[in-house]
């Protein structure tokens, strides 16, 4: 995790893009897209999430391989959660 | 590779000493990176624990926004998209301060690190100050889930969206349960970050030994993450123009 | 390999150092099991001071022991005892903490001071439960299912949810350390096929320690908060689900029951090759079905819903995929079985433990698939079928583990044997008390017995398989008593134990018992498979035939 030492402008960067991205999903939700403002907003905030965890938390630049492994186990119960938690929810008041 | 077993013999107590490694080493790990690797796993571990523990909340959330778009639609309009919008600059902010952080720990600055570290700590107090304001609008716009809730000026606000009184306060009951239990995060984040930049101007941390900064930054970020979700999911749920 | 002297001469873990300071602020991973094993020892007599309540109560159709809401806090704690501070502790706590450095060639966890702490959590979480039992209980079932938790019950909701929510903690912090421990501190030449299917079983639990209980964690906060504040997420007047509860509630509390299980199957992996003299059939699947287990157990959960109003679609999901988490099971009793197939059997008190795991685990396992089937379970949830297939699985399996492990690893805990034929003795006492026990709840539910009633005076028939039942229990609870009588007695007169009285495979076998406080004098280097059991020649002398 402490291999590489990044440069300060690749944070500085990194900071940016993440300003402009919260700039422009808040300006985006007054847009009329239908369905699909929630899904911009989501794919904006994981693309903010992925910069956050590839660079300001190394995962990008570590040798570790169980970092990805825990990071993706994660996700992955997390997404079980929802997925069958919501298969109850989406399908109980069919007539 | 740190995942295969170890390579190097451990050496026995009489032949270590300061000069052989820093005081850090402790005696169960037959060196600094053994011991470095198993902190960062454990680190990380335990933020796969907090991405299960905020799950659960998020898992509530799914499902009542799912049954109750339309008070969830409303109740994310009531909310303040401007200090919901600054308060997201500012933990993004404070995650450029713990990345800078880290960075001046990894080169040995010791200045600099605490200067990041202290800001990183204004930050964080800013992101309470502009939350409490949050809630105590929240509570004087009587939207506090509980005897007192009352969500007519909701209704009357926007009687385009149909909206059952009684389902908008689940809307609320969340808000608080997440901005809460995230908050509950920040304060514990704030408590951490200032024994560390204390330990930091004491001269604990160096370019071979900064360990605590590194997993203490982990923690910080994670905070951030779980804020980048909850930011459009309870604030921008629907703000297109009504008709 | 050293020979055997009297323990009083050499220094080791527990003469190393005295006073009680020595104890409560150590962090030697066995010392802390030892803690873990005093407590949750302590716990096991509460919970099961409850259960002698509850079937003194069922000996009589009518509701005359106690109160009716008595009741209910009886079987409510009785559950939350067992389960939050014995059993899912119990193995991992005690036997994981002693034995996962040793196995793997460590000279201690990754983290010995947070073991420590993962200790002192129990201890709060324990005292706050006491001081809930002794001011008014709870009465909600283990299961804290709402409305009645958060908006009707009169009883210390709260607290017992706090008291859990740290357990939780202390369960989160042991798996932690054990999945990093497993990664980083092994001995050279400890490649991960060569690992004890112990350590496999224990790495398998910390995964679903670490990634559910976080999950019942926020589940109770929600709920206190309910109560506390009157949120209204579970109320249905304010647009709450009940449901959303237990979904939340068993996606923990499903991965638990193999938090229970697994460490005991882990146990008997062990003990099988070493009285069979035979190394383990198909150390990869028994490995990677520890995994399987972990993984599929997260799948399942809501097969405990299957009449609380999901919908039918995905009861019809759940129930598939209850099915499907059988199978890893399943394969693990062939590998056993298979294991001893032509083996040299001998049949010592961890040995007898072992067998009765075998054969009460796989009873409880398909009484389990009973329960998966959607025409099934409509007829038997709620009533003593149920009560009676988890018992087998966490009583005639993971406690059988627990006590099997107990005594198999007893003599490098404690340097002293136990008696063993007061061990054999005991072993069959537990066998005999637990099925007279338990079998008649298959047949009272069958027949339709409700679980959680106090009274059933409406059907007095039931009766006789009650007192049967109750019966049991008490022979039971004598088979519970005699290990922990002659353990006691064996610290003082028991013989002093060798390094390796069973002659058995793995590194904790190598060093001496009771092995120092870093555990090995050097450093092993392992260059052989786990279960090396052709080249290590039978005991002499331990196994009496």
């Amino acid at each position: 995790m402490s291999e590489r030492i990044l440069s300060s402008k690749l944070y500085i960067g990194i900071w940016a893009t993440l300003m402009c991205l919260t700039v422009i999903t808040a300006a985006v939700s007054f847009i009329d897209l239908g369905p699909f403002n929630t899904v911009v907003a989501l794919v904006i905030a994981t693309v903010k999430a992925s910069l956050v965890i590839l660079f300001f938390m190394h995962v990008k630049y570590t040798h570790e391989r169980m970092t990805k492994v825990v990071i993706v186990a994660a996700f992955f119960f997390l997404l079980l959660l929802l997925a069958l938690s919501m298969a109850d929810y989406t399908t109980r008041f069919l007539a | 590779m740190s995942d295969s077993p170890i390579a190097v013999e451990p050496h026995g107590p009489e032949l270590h000493g300061p000069e052989l490694h820093g005081p850090e080493l402790r005696h169960h790990f037959a060196d600094v990176e053994q011991q470095r690797d198993a902190a960062s796993l454990g680190m990380w571990l335990f933020l796969a624990t907090e991405i299960m523990f905020f799950g659960g909340m998020f898992c509530a959330y799914l499902v009542y926004r799912y049954w109750h778009f339309h008070e969830f639609a409303a109740g994310s309009r009531s909310l303040d998209i401007y200090l919901g919008t600054i308060n997201t600059a500012v933990l993004i902010c404070s995650s450029l301060t713990v990345a800078l952080g880290v960075r001046a720990a990894q080169m040995g600055k010791q200045k600099l690190l605490v200067v990041y570290l202290l800001l990183t700590l204004v930050f964080g107090l800013a992101f309470l100050g502009i939350k409490g304001k949050e809630w105590y609008d929240k509570y004087k716009e009587h939207h506090i889930p509980g005897a007192s809730f009352n969500a007519d000026d909701i209704v009357k606000e926007y009687p385009q969206i149909p909206i059952n009184q009684q389902s908008e306060q689940t809307y609320f009951s969340l808000y608080f349960a997440m901005t809460g239990l995230h908050a509950l995060h920040m304060v514990i984040g704030v408590g951490l970050f200032s024994v560390i930049a204390y330990l930091a101007m004491k001269g604990r941390y160096n370019s071979h030994y900064y360990t605590p900064v590194e997993n203490a930054g982990l923690y910080w970020h994670f905070v951030d993450i779980v804020w980048i979700y909850l930011f459009p999911l309870l604030y921008l749920i629907d703000r297109k123009p009504l008709k | 390999m050293a020979t055997a002297t009297l323990t009083q001469e050499r220094e080791n873990y527990l003469n190393q150092s005295y006073g009680i300071k020595s104890w409560l602020l150590t962090t030697d991973h066995k010392r802390i099991a030892l803690l873990y094993l005093v407590s949750i020892t302590f716990f096991f007599f509460i919970g099961g001071f409850f259960a002698l309540l509850i079937r003194l109560e069922l000996l009589t159709p009518a509701g005359d022991l106690v109160l009716a809401d008595t009741y209910n806090k009886l079987f409510s704690m009785h559950g939350q005892v067992m389960i939050f501070f014995f059993l899912i502790p119990s193995i991992p706590a005690v036997l994981g903490n002693f034995l996962v450095p040793l196995m793997i060639g460590a000279k201690d966890l990754a983290f010995p001071r947070i073991n420590l702490l993962s200790w002192y959590l129990y201890i709060i979480a324990g005292l706050t439960y006491i001081h809930c039992m002794l001011t008014g209980g709870v009465d909600t079932g283990w299961t804290f299912y709402t409305p009645f938790s958060t908006a009707f019950s009169n009883t210390k909701v709260i607290e017992a949810g706090l008291a859990i929510f740290v357990a939780g903690f202390s369960s989160i912090l042991t798996g932690l350390n054990f999945v990093v421990t497993i990664h980083r501190m092994r001995a050279p030449g400890m490649t991960w096929t060569r690992l004890p299917l112990f350590i496999w079983a224990h790495y398998a639990t910390s995964i679903i320690q670490l990634l559910g209980t976080p999950v019942l964690a926020v589940t109770l906060v929600l709920v206190v908060l309910e109560r506390a504040l009157h949120l209204g997420i579970f109320d249905p007047a304010r647009g709450g689900d009940p449901l959303l509860f237990q979904h939340l509630f068993w996606f923990y509390s499903h991965p638990a029951v193999y938090i229970m299980i697994l460490p005991a199957m882990g146990v008997v992996t062990e003990i099988v090759p070493c009285f069979s003299r035979k190394r383990i059939f198909g150390y990869k699947f028994v490995a990677m079905s520890s995994i399987a287990i972990a993984v599929f157990g997260f799948l399942v959960w809501a097969h405990h819903m299957f009449v609380a109003g999901i919908s039918l679609y995905s009861a019809l999901i759940f129930s598939m995929l209850s099915y499907m988490v059988a199978v890893p099971s399943a394969i693990k009793v062939f590998n056993w079985t298979a294991t001893m197939y032509k083996g040299s059997i001998s049949f010592s008190t961890p040995m007898l433990y072992a067998f009765g795991f075998i054969g009460l685990f796989t009873m409880g396992g398909l009484t389990g698939l009973f329960l998966a089937c959607l025409g099934i379970d409509p007829h038997v949830h709620d009533t003593y079928f149920v009560i009676a297939h988890f018992h087998y699985i966490m009583v005639g399996g993971a406690v059988m583990g627990y006590l099997g492990g107990m005594h198999f690893w007893w003599p490098k805990i404690s340097g002293r044997m136990y008696p063993e034929g007061w061990g054999r003795l005991a072993a069959l006492i537990v066998f005999v008390g637990f099925n007279l026990t338990f079998f008649p709840q298959f047949v009272l539910g069958y027949l339709g017995m409700p679980r959680r009633y106090w009274d059933y005076s409406h059907s007095p028939e039931f009766q006789v398989l009650n007192v049967l039942s109750t019966a049991g229990a008490s022979v039971l609870g004598v088979g519970y008593v005699l290990p922990m009588v002659y353990f006691l007695w064996s610290m003082r007169y028991g013989k002093p134990a060798s390094d390796n009285p069973w002659n058995a495979a793995g590194l904790e076998w190598q060093t001496t018992s009771p092995p120092p406080t870093f555990n090995f004098e050097e450093t092993p280097m392992v260059n052989f498979e786990a279960y090396d059991y052709e080249h290590i020649p039978e005991p002499e002398v331990a196994v009496e035939r």
